[in-house]
C-alpha cells in the first residue's frame, strides 16, 4: 500500500483542524492561562524553598510553555469517538474490506489529529512565553544538540502516546464499552507521564520506578532534553529505552489488533 | 385564532470555503451572506381549522412555526395569536398551544410514558381532575392503554407518535402544531395518527396547523394548504382549487399490446404522450384544450386499443408540479 | 420545588438505569481526584510548606473548593451540557413550556456521578479540619459551610455564562475552562500562592478568593475580623451579571433561533 493514501488522509485532518478557528483561539488561550498558573504556583513553592527544588526555575517554566504548546501530542485523554463508535457499531467490517491496513490507518488518524491540533496551537504560546519577563520566560536550549535531541523524542514520543492509545482503542473490541478503559488511563495516566508535575518533582523512589515505564517516554523525555536536565549517557540510556517502548507498545498493538480482528470475522462484527 | 402580517426575518450566515488556503484564511476573517428566511409572510388561521403548511427545505416552514410558537422573534410584521403576541407573552402563549416536533421527542427515554405525563402535567399546572378526564379520553382515542407502563426507549415509532402528541394535548390547547407528524411511520401508524388529527379537530374543535412532506397527510386531513417557497407565500386555498388549477391534467394509460402504437400518427393539441410505464403507453391530457373522450378517440388511431385508463395526478404529483412552477 | 422534586425523580431513575456507566464514572472521577492529590501530596512533602501554608491548610481550600465544584456540576448540569440542549433541540422545547427557562435547564440534568469528586473532597476535608490547627467553634463551622455554598453558587454563575455565549456561538467556548476547571484546579491552593495579580482579579473579577483565601485566613485565626468569613456571601454579587449575560443570550438566540 503506498503511503499516499495515508499522506491524503493526513492532510484531510489537518484542513478540518483549521476550520474552526475560534476553537483554536480559544484553545491557545486556554493553554496560555493554564501554563502561567501552573508556573505561578511553583513560583510559590520556589519561593517558599529554592534549596528543594529539583531542577532550575527556567527549567521548570521551559518544561511548563512546552507542555502548554504541544499539549495535543500527549494528552492521553484524547481519543477519537469515531473509531470507538466504528467498533461498537459494527461499521468498522467496511473498514475491513478496504485495501488499507487498519492499524496504520488509526494510526495515522490519530497522529494526524493529535499533529494538526499541535502544530496549529502552539506557535502562538511559545512567541508569547519567549518574550515574558524573567523568570517566567521560555529560555532557549543551550546548544543545538539539545534542541535536536529534544525534537527527535518529541516525535518519538507523539508516535509513543499514539502507539499506546492504539491499546485502547483496541481493547474496545473486547470490552464493548471501552469508557470504563478510557476513565482509568485518563485519570492516571496524567499523574504517571509527569502531566499533572514533572517527574523530579517526585520522591525519588517513585520518579525512579516511573522512568522505566513507556509513561516516561511521552512528555518527561523531550521536555527535560531540551532544558538539558537529562544529557550526555543519561539522555542516551532513557532514549534507548524510549524506542524500546515504542516498539514493545507497536509490536504489541498490531499482534493484538491482529487476533481482535480475527474475532470479529468470526464472529461476523 | 392566527393573524400574522408581514412578517419579515433575516439571517447572517456564515460562510465557508473548501481548501487549503481558504481554510487558512478562514482563521482571520469570515464572510456572511443574509438569508431571507421569510418575506412578508400574512395569512390568517381561523377556529378550527385544519392547515396543511408545504414547501421544500429550507422554505421558511420551520421559521414560521417558530414565530408562531413564541420560539423566534421576527424583525418586523405582528402576529397575534389568541389576543396575544407571541414572542411577548411567551408563558401565557404557550400553555394554550400544543407543538409535536416530528424528530424530537419530549418523553423522557428511560421512564415509563405516564411519568412524562405526570410531569407535563405539573409543568402545565394542570388540575387533577381535568388531567384525569383528559388522559382518560386521550388514552381511548389513541388507544393508549398498556403503552403508558412502557418506558418510552421500548415504544415502536408509531407507539412512540401516538404518545407525543397525546402529551402535547394534555393541557387541553386550543391550537396544534404538528411539525412531521407521520415521519417514518409505517403505513398503519401514519392512518392512526391522521384519524385521530381529525378526530380531535372535530371533537374539540382545536385548530391544527401541519407541516409535512407527505402529500397523504394533506390529502387525509387539510382543507386547506399553504405553500411556502424562498420565504414567500406562493399560495393559499383548498386542495381542491389547488386540483382545478392544475387539475386540467388527467392521464390515460393505454395498453396497445405487443404491436405498439403506430408512432408515426400525429396527436391532437392537447395530448401528449408521457413515456412508458409496465407495458403501457402513458399519454397526459390538458382537458381545457381536449375532452377526455376526444382523447381516447385520438389515441385509438394508434393501433388497437386492450385496455385503457383514466387517472387523476396524486397530490403528490401536484406539489411536484407546483414547486417546479415556482421554481423551487 | 414540588415540580423541582418531580425532575429529579425522573432524572434520579433514568441514571439508575445506567449503574455500569455510572459507576465507571464515580471510578474515574475518584482516581482523577486521588492523583490531584498525590501530586499536592508529593510538592508538599518535598517543600513541607507553601508560603506558610502547611498541607493541612491546602487540603482544606482543594476539599472546599471541589466539593463546591462538584456540587455545581451535579446540580448544574443542564448549563454545563447546554452546548448539546441547544443542538438537539431541547431548547425549542423548553420555550414552548409556560415555564422559567433558568428552571426548566436547570431541572433538565444531573449528573450524580460527581459523588466521586464529593467523596473523597469530604475525606480530605476531614484531615484539613483535624490537622490544620485550627480551633474550630461553631461560627467556623458556619464559615466552611458558607464557603461550600456560595462557592457552589459562584462555579454555577460561571456556567450559566457558559451557557449564555453557547447562544451565540458553539465553538471557542473552551476557554471557560479556564475558569472552571482552571478554578477547581488552581483552587487547590491558597489563591495568594499565585501572587498579587492574580488574586486581585480572583477577588473583583471572578470572585474565587471571596469564597476560598479570605475566609481561609479567618478560619486559621489569620485575619481575626468576622468579615472575612462573610466574604462568601459578597461573592453572590458575582450572580448579577451572570443573569443578565444569560437574558441579553437568551434575546439573541429568540431573534436568530440558531
Amino acid at each position: 500500500m503506498s503511503g499516499r493514501v495515508y499522506g491524503s488522509f493526513f492532510r484531510l485532518r489537518f484542513i478540518n483542524g483549521l476550520q474552526y478557528r475560534a476553537a483554536a483561539y480559544a484553545g491557545v488561550a486556554t493553554q496560555f492561562a493554564w501554563g502561567f498558573m501552573e508556573i505561578l504556583l511553583f513560583h510559590a513553592f520556589y519561593q517558599t524553598d529554592p534549596a528543594a527544588f529539583p531542577m532550575e526555575f527556567s527549567q521548570l517554566a521551559a518544561y511548563v510553555w512546552l507542555q502548554q504548546a504541544f499539549l495535543a501530542l500527549f494528552m492521553l485523554w484524547f481519543f477519537e469517538n469515531e473509531i470507538f463508535d466504528g467498533i461498537l457499531s459494527g461499521t468498522i467490517a467496511y473498514e475491513l474490506a478496504r485495501p488499507t491496513d487498519l492499524y496504520v490507518m488509526w494510526f495515522t488518524r490519530s497522529a494526524a489529529n493529535r499533529l494538526s491540533r499541535a502544530v496549529l496551537r502552539c506557535m502562538p504560546i511559545l512567541v508569547v512565553a519567549v518574550f515574558l519577563p524573567e523568570p517566567f520566560r521560555l529560555t532557549a536550549p543551550a546548544n543545538a544538540a539539545d534542541f535536536g535531541w529534544f525534537a527527535l523524542t518529541l516525535v518519538l514520543g507523539l508516535l509513543t502516546v499514539v502507539a499506546f492509545s492504539m491499546l485502547v482503542y483496541i481493547s474496545a473490541f473486547y470490552t464493548l464499552s471501552s469508557q470504563g478503559i478510557r476513565l482509568v488511563v485518563s485519570a492516571v495516566g496524567d499523574l504517571l507521564m509527569g502531566g499533572l508535575i514533572p517527574l523530579p518533582f517526585m520522591p525519588e523512589g517513585v520518579q525512579k520506578v516511573l522512568e522505566l515505564t513507556p509513561f516516561a517516554a511521552m512528555q518527561n523525555l523531550p521536555l527535560r532534553a531540551y532544558t538539558g536536565q537529562l544529557a550526555g549517557e543519561e539522555l542516551l540510556w532513557t532514549a534507548v529505552l524510549q524506542v524500546f517502548w515504542l516498539a514493545v507498545l507497536i509490536l504489541l498493538g498490531r499482534l493484538w489488533m491482529k487476533r481482535a480482528l480475527r474475532r470479529v470475522v468470526i464472529q461476523g462484527g | 385564532m392566527i393573524e400574522m402580517h408581514h412578517i419579515c426575518k433575516t439571517f447572517r450566515v456564515a460562510q465557508r470555503n473548501a481548501g487549503f488556503g481558504e481554510a487558512v484564511r478562514a482563521l482571520f476573517r469570515k464572510d456572511y451572506t443574509l438569508v431571507h428566511a421569510l418575506q412578508d409572510v400574512s395569512f390568517t388561521i381561523g377556529d378550527g381549522e385544519i392547515v396543511g403548511y408545504i414547501g421544500p427545505n429550507g422554505a421558511g416552514k420551520s421559521s414560521t412555526i417558530k414565530v408562531m410558537s413564541g420560539i423566534l422573534t421576527p424583525d418586523s410584521g405582528q402576529c397575534v395569536i389568541d389576543g396575544l403576541v407571541p414572542w411577548k407573552s411567551r408563558k401565557e402563549h404557550v400553555s394554550r398551544i400544543g407543538v409535536v416536533f416530528g424528530q424530537r421527542s419530549q418523553l423522557w427515554w428511560d421512564v415509563p410514558v405516564i411519568d412524562s405525563f405526570e410531569l407535563i402535567r405539573d409543568i402545565y399546572r394542570v388540575e387533577p381532575e381535568a388531567y384525569r378526564r383528559q388522559l382518560d379520553e386521550l388514552t381511548e382515542l389513541l388507544d393508549l392503554g398498556e403503552i403508558l407502563r412502557t418506558p418510552a426507549r421500548q415504544l415502536s415509532l408509531g407507539q412512540r407518535m401516538r404518545c407525543e402528541i397525546a402529551g402535547s394535548l394534555l393541557h387541553s390547547p386550543r391550537l396544534l402544531f404538528l411539525d412531521e407528524p407521520t415521519i417514518g411511520l409505517d403505513a398503519v401508524s401514519k392512518r392512526a395518527v391522521r384519524e385521530f388529527i381529525r378526530r380531535i379537530n372535530r371533537e374539540k374543535k382545536t385548530t391544527v396547523i401541519l407541516t409535512t412532506h407527505d402529500m397523504q397527510d394533506i390529502e387525509a386531513l387539510a382543507q386547506r394548504i399553504l405553500l411556502i417557497g424562498k420565504g414567500r407565500i406562493l399560495l393559499d386555498g383548498t386542495l381542491e382549487q389547488l386540483k382545478k388549477r392544475h387539475g386540467g391534467q388527467k392521464r390515460l394509460a393505454v395498453d396497445y399490446g405487443e404491436k405498439g402504437p403506430d408512432e408515426t400518427v400525429l396527436l391532437p393539441a392537447g395530448l401528449s404522450a408521457a413515456g412508458k410505464a409496465e407495458g403501457r403507453q402513458l399519454y397526459e391530457v390538458d382537458t381545457a384544450l381536449l375532452s377526455v373522450s376526444e382523447a381516447m378517440a385520438a389515441l385509438s388511431q394508434l393501433g388497437e386499443v386492450r385496455d385503457l385508463t383514466v387517472t387523476e395526478p396524486t397530490a403528490e404529483e401536484l406539489v411536484v408540479s407546483l414547486y417546479r412552477e415556482f421554481h423551487l | 420545588m414540588r415540580l423541582y422534586v418531580r425532575y429529579l425523580s425522573i432524572l434520579l431513575r433514568s441514571q439508575m438505569q445506567y449503574k455500569g456507566s455510572f459507576l465507571l464514572t464515580v471510578i474515574g472521577q475518584l482516581l482523577g481526584t486521588g492523583c490531584a492529590f498525590l501530586s499536592i501530596y508529593f510538592l508538599m512533602n518535598r517543600f513541607h510548606q507553601v508560603k506558610d501554608f502547611t498541607l493541612p491548610q491546602v487540603l482544606l481550600c482543594f476539599s472546599v473548593v471541589l466539593m463546591a465544584f462538584s456540587l455545581a456540576e451535579c446540580f448544574v448540569r443542564g448549563f454545563d451540557t447546554f452546548p448539546t440542549i441547544l443542538s438537539n433541540g431541547e431548547f425549542d422545547r423548553m420555550l414552548v413550556r409556560p415555564r422559567n427557562l433558568m428552571f426548566q435547564v436547570l431541572a433538565a440534568k444531573m449528573e450524580l456521578s460527581r459523588i466521586g469528586r464529593f467523596l473523597p473532597s469530604v475525606a480530605m476535608l476531614a484531615y484539613g479540619v483535624t490537622g490544620s490547627g485550627i480551633h474550630w467553634t461553631w461560627d467556623k463551622v458556619g464559615v466552611v459551610v458558607l464557603m461550600i455554598a456560595c462557592g457552589a453558587l459562584l462555579f454555577s454563575g460561571l456556567f450559566v455564562i457558559y451557557a449564555a455565549l453557547s447562544f451565540f456561538t458553539t465553538q471557542g467556548l473552551e476557554f471557560m475552562n479556564i475558569f472552571t476547571d482552571g478554578g477547581r484546579e488552581f483552587g487547590q491552593y491558597p489563591l495568594s500562592v499565585y501572587g498579587e495579580g492574580v488574586l486581585k482579579f480572583l477577588t473583583y473579577v471572578v470572585p474565587l478568593a471571596l469564597v476560598q483565601y479570605y475566609p481561609l485566613l479567618y478560619l486559621i485565626g489569620e485575619k481575626e475580623n468576622p468579615l472575612y468569613g462573610l466574604l462568601p456571601l459578597a461573592a453572590l454579587l458575582f450572580l448579577l451579571p451572570c443573569a443578565l449575560i444569560w437574558r441579553i443570550g437568551l434575546r439573541h438566540y429568540r431573534s436568530t433561533g440558531s
